[in-house]
């Protein structure tokens, strides 16, 4: 016999119910039955007594709701060129939880996004604990796609791709500052895109998604809300108009060596803006390095003393009342006239001259000899009605009102001064207006940057027959014997006045040598289409005349002006259409 | 011989009568129909888990079928043969746990598997039957209950191959490789007082214990008194598995219906914590359905081992019910969030070939010492 049946005869001969085993049995019936309850309680807790608390942490990782990109409203010039456009792109974002366990695709990433490595490595190492990071914003499909490529090699990268909208100004500088720009989040920053946040904002749409583990989207659940482009703007600039405005004051700016510069064109019928452009400028495209200087829109937020091209208000004021006639005759003596204690000067003695000549000559003792016919009240009311002192109500964030002091707190000698422009300040964009209500045989009607808008209310300002007879005073403004015959333009009766303002530091009194060169006008004389307003600030040279400076920038622009909108020539040119004629027969 | 006290349940056997084909193939029915239902059950649970990849679901039924094959095997060995068997197969085992501390392949950071040249191997199974078969050959061969020689020579036999499978390291093996010997020991009639003092050393070594742990194993004790210290690392099986099974209320969301389980939250879904996707599914009425599975195959093993011929039939058979038990209690445990996480599959239901063989071995064992037994003298 082997040992091991040995054995065996030994376990069957090992005695086999003790007394112990019934306890034994109970104990482990006992054991198995609380083990049991245990085991049932745990699974009953959760299943039914925390199931709710589970059931929403479940959920909270599996439905996602995520954003549907939406297009910001593009911006159009009236006649529907694109102004501001927003274009698809990609932005790349990472979970640093995860990219931080792949230190080795660092490298490959930074040289894709053209991000230096050390910095991208610091900027994961930093957020590590985050879910959410982004790298670069609004890049090119074509870069995107070499992101999506790389991430497709590596389980869990924790690389992301969203479609973001970049918004681009085809315009460049020359619609800067009219248009504004938008910041990092597509948001409205300054300009028109500011003033219409509202109705340009896209309002991106909202889907719940199911998604699993790794973040991919494996089910379309339901829409939560639609995404919405932006409404479309149209403005009233035009496209062309702007360009040549914006050329034509840069090259006076440049060649001035001024400081700035600014000019308005207006469609007097509608009261639209044509044109707005400023110097010195800066491109919405490429905020980076700009100052914030070059981004203000000088037309509407700087104010000037309009100096000299007050005076053709001040005479339509006396027109009006019948105080003067345009042949009634002044005598401005030897160019000086004594005047609350002070004297007012002219530049050259001019002897004897007709309301028609002071606006021709730019009288200074002749306008304050009009202008002292008159109650301050007058004056002060002739300017109110005017827009003087109050903002033109175009949509623009940080327009300036100007300053119009009460007539009451007027001395004498500012009674006289606010004859020649000086006491109070106007914006380009205002004295656009009050030169408009002249060329619109009186009549004003409110200005606006947005095309088509509904037609305000317009108000009565001056007689028909004054703003005619005003317009054929300031005619002999662009002649020979003018100030401004350079802003003749060839074909066309022009009609205008300039301004040579000392350039005022509000109560530190007025900078030697600083000028601001002004010109307003109108043209055609007989139903003028277009009014323009050019100020050059700060011209350094021998020129600083408003005649001189800002002159032949309104006669360029306007030339153009009347050819893009065919503007019928009123000056008959009998020696072309003859040779035309002779050369066909 | 005849003088031999019986069991009444043995009195079931009608002797003389011609056998049926059960009893020839040596097969218990109760335990057969509770087997086939748990993996039925299994293998329909396991279909919605692994539906990303139905090459498993395929890979299951044979290893299934194949699990069968070593249970009918098994169950045609006598007792005799086995006890015969413990010693050798358990010397073998602890050898070649030996072997694989020395040679063994590492895989997921652990020294388990043995490679054979045609299949790699994890000893560690090996024990999971070697052991309880070893303590009750050893056990029965000596009075019951065992005196204090008997119970430190069956201490030391636990502690050799569970100390080797620990510094595999395998936490969940060795303590399923010890509880297996430990219920062995409580069966044979080891005193309350003694096991009471055991409880109490163990008590005070955990200390010693803590100081033994792999950084994995001390982190995971620490996720598991709160899982939320590290959401991301280590305590996400936990809260991951506690959402799966808690979302799925009282009735389940249905069938392929798991959100947690199909969209990739829950890790290790066909394997160690495919309870949470039938608690998901399911609800507490599966759950409680599985449940009530096992119980019923554990209280009939418990069943035959009462109704044993001898000691050695009766020990091994308890004790291989018992850990079978204890089986479904650390995992369904861990999936539930009361026992810190350790790899313990789910028996006869989670993915897996190894463990499933393991454990048909062991109820092949139990249908052998119940259809093996002596004709008694009418």
């Amino acid at each position: 016999m082997s040992r091991s049946r040995a054995k065996e005869q030994q376990a069957e001969r090992a005695p086999l119910a003790q007394p112990d085993f019934q306890s034994r049995r109970r104990a482990l019936v006992l054991g198995l039955g609380a083990a049991v309850l245990v085991l049932t309680g745990a699974v009953f807790y959760r299943q039914v007594l925390e199931t709710d608390f589970l059931a929403a942490e479940g959920a909270r990782r599996f439905v996602r709701e995520r954003e549907i990109p939406a297009r910001r409203g593009m911006i159009l010039d009236r006649n529907g060129e694109p102004l501001a456009v927003s274009s698809p792109m990609k932005t790349v974002w990472a979970d640093p939880r995860l990219l931080s366990q792949h230190p080795e695709a660092i490298g490959p990433l930074a040289k894709i996004l053209d991000l230096d490595a050390k910095k991208l490595a610091q900027k994961i190492e930093t957020n590590k604990t985050k879910g959410f990071v982004y790298l670069v914003r609004r890049i090119e499909p074509g870069i995107a796609d070499r992101v999506a490529e790389l991430a497709r090699h590596t389980k869990e990268l924790g690389l992301g791709i969203d479609t973001e909208y970049r918004r681009f100004y085809p315009g460049g500088e020359v619609f800067g500052h009219i248009l504004g720009f938008t910041d990092i989040e597509d948001q409205g920053q300054m300009g028109l895109e500011q003033a219409f946040e509202g109705s340009l904002a896209a309002r991106p749409g909202l889907r719940r998604v199911l998604q699993d583990g790794q973040g991919k989207v494996v089910e379309e659940i339901e829409q939560v809300r639609a995404p919405a482009n932006g409404k479309d703007l149209t403005i009233s600039l035009d496209h062309g108009l702007q360009f040549i405005a914006y050329r034509e004051l840069m090259r006076a700016v440049q060649d001035h060596k001024a400081a700035a510069g600014t000019a308005v064109v207006l469609d007097v019928a509608s009261g639209e803006v044509l044109a707005m452009v400023n110097q010195p400028a800066f491109n919405p495209n490429d905020l980076e390095g700009g100052k914030g200087d070059n981004r203000r829109n000088r037309a509407l937020t700087d104010v000037m003393e309009p100096g000299s091209t007050a005076k053709p208000l001040v005479v339509a004021a006396a027109l009006d009342l019948g105080k003067v006639t345009p042949n009634t005759s002044f005598n401005t003596a030897g160019g000086k006239l004594a005047i609350g204690g002070k004297t007012v000067k002219d530049v050259h003695a001019y002897g004897t001259l007709t309301t028609t000549g002071i606006i021709t000559k730019s009288s200074n003792v002749g306008v304050v000899k009009i202008a002292m016919m008159m109650e301050r009240e007058t004056l002060w009311t002739l300017f109110d009605r005017m827009g003087f002192g109050r903002p033109t109500g175009v949509q623009f964030p940080g327009e300036s009102a100007g300053q119009l002091r009460n007539y009451k707190r007027w001395s004498t000698f500012e009674h006289a001064t606010q004859a020649f422009g000086y006491g109070f300040n106007v914006t380009a964009l205002q004295l656009a207006q009050a030169y408009a209500v002249m060329a619109n045989d009186g009549v004003k009607r409110p200005v606006s940057l947005i095309k088509g808008e509904a037609p305000a209310a317009q108000e009565r300002v001056l007689k028909v027959n004054t703003a005619r007879q005003v317009r054929a005073m300031m005619e002999t403004v662009v002649s020979e014997k003018g100030t401004a015959k350079q802003a003749a333009v060839e074909g066309y009766h022009v009609a205008g006045k300039t301004g040579t303002a000392k350039k005022s530091f509000g109560r530190r009194g007025y900078a030697a040598g600083k000028y601001q060169s002004v010109f307003a006008g109108m043209v055609p004389v007989a139903k003028p289409r277009f009014v323009m307003v050019v100020m050059i600030d700060e011209p350094h040279g021998k020129a600083y005349y408003g005649g001189l400076v800002a002159a032949p920038v309104f006669a360029r622009v306007m030339t153009e002006a009347l050819r893009i909108f065919n503007v019928p020539p009123d000056v008959p040119t009998p020696g072309l259409t003859l040779a035309g004629l002779e050369d066909s027969k | 011989m005849a003088t031999r006290p019986y069991n009444s349940a043995l009195d079931s056997i009608p002797a003389g009568d011609r056998p049926g084909l059960l009893q020839r193939l040596h097969l218990d029915l109760p335990l057969l129909a509770g087997i086939l239902l748990l993996g039925i059950y299994g293998l329909l649970v396991l279909f919605s888990a692994t539906e990303q990849d139905p090459g498993k679901e395929q890979r299951q039924v044979l290893r299934l079928a194949m699990a069968f094959v070593v249970m009918l095997a098994v169950a045609q060995v006598p007792p005799r043969i086995l006890a015969r068997w413990a010693a050798p197969l358990y010397l073998a085992g602890v050898l070649m746990l030996v072997a694989v501390l020395l040679v063994g392949d590492i895989s997921k950071g652990a020294q388990r598997w043995l490679d054979l040249g045609v299949l790699r191997f994890q000893p560690s199974e090996l024990l999971k039957v070697a052991v309880p078969m070893m303590l009750a050959w050893f056990l029965s061969g000596r009075p019951l209950p065992p005196g204090g020689l008997g119970i430190l020579a069956g201490a030391v036999l636990i502690a050799i191959p569970t100390l080797l499978i620990f510094k595999q390291p395998d936490l969940g093996t060795a303590v399923l490789v010890a509880g297996s010997g430990a219920m062995v020991l409580f069966l044979a009639g080891m005193s309350w007082r003694l096991i009471l003092g055991i409880g109490a050393l163990g008590a005070a070594l955990m200390p010693v214990l803590w100081y033994l742990m792999r950084d994995y194993q001390r982190q995971r004790v620490l996720t598991f008194l709160d899982p939320t210290t590290d959401p991301l690392g280590s305590g996400y099986h936990i809260i991951q598995s506690q959402i799966a099974i808690g979302s799925g209320g009282v009735y389940g969301k249905g069938w392929f219906n798991g959100t947690q389980s199909h969209l990739e939250f829950l890790p290790e879904r066909t394997t160690d914590f495919i309870f949470a996707v039938l608690g998901e599914e399911w609800g507490l009425a599966g759950a409680l359905v599985l449940m009530a599975i096992y119980l019923f195959i554990i209280l009939r093993g418990l069943q035959i081992a009462a109704a044993a011929q001898d000691s050695f039939g009766r020990l091994l058979a308890g004790g291989l019910s018992l850990i079978f038990f204890v089986y479904v209690f650390v995992n369904t445990g861990m999936v539930s969030g009361m026992l810190p996480v350790v790899g313990v599959p789910l028996p006869l239901v989670s993915y897996g070939g190894t463990s499933l063989v393991t454990i048909m071995a062991g109820f092949g064992m139990i249908m052998s010492i119940h259809t093996h037994k002596k004709r008694l003298p009418v």
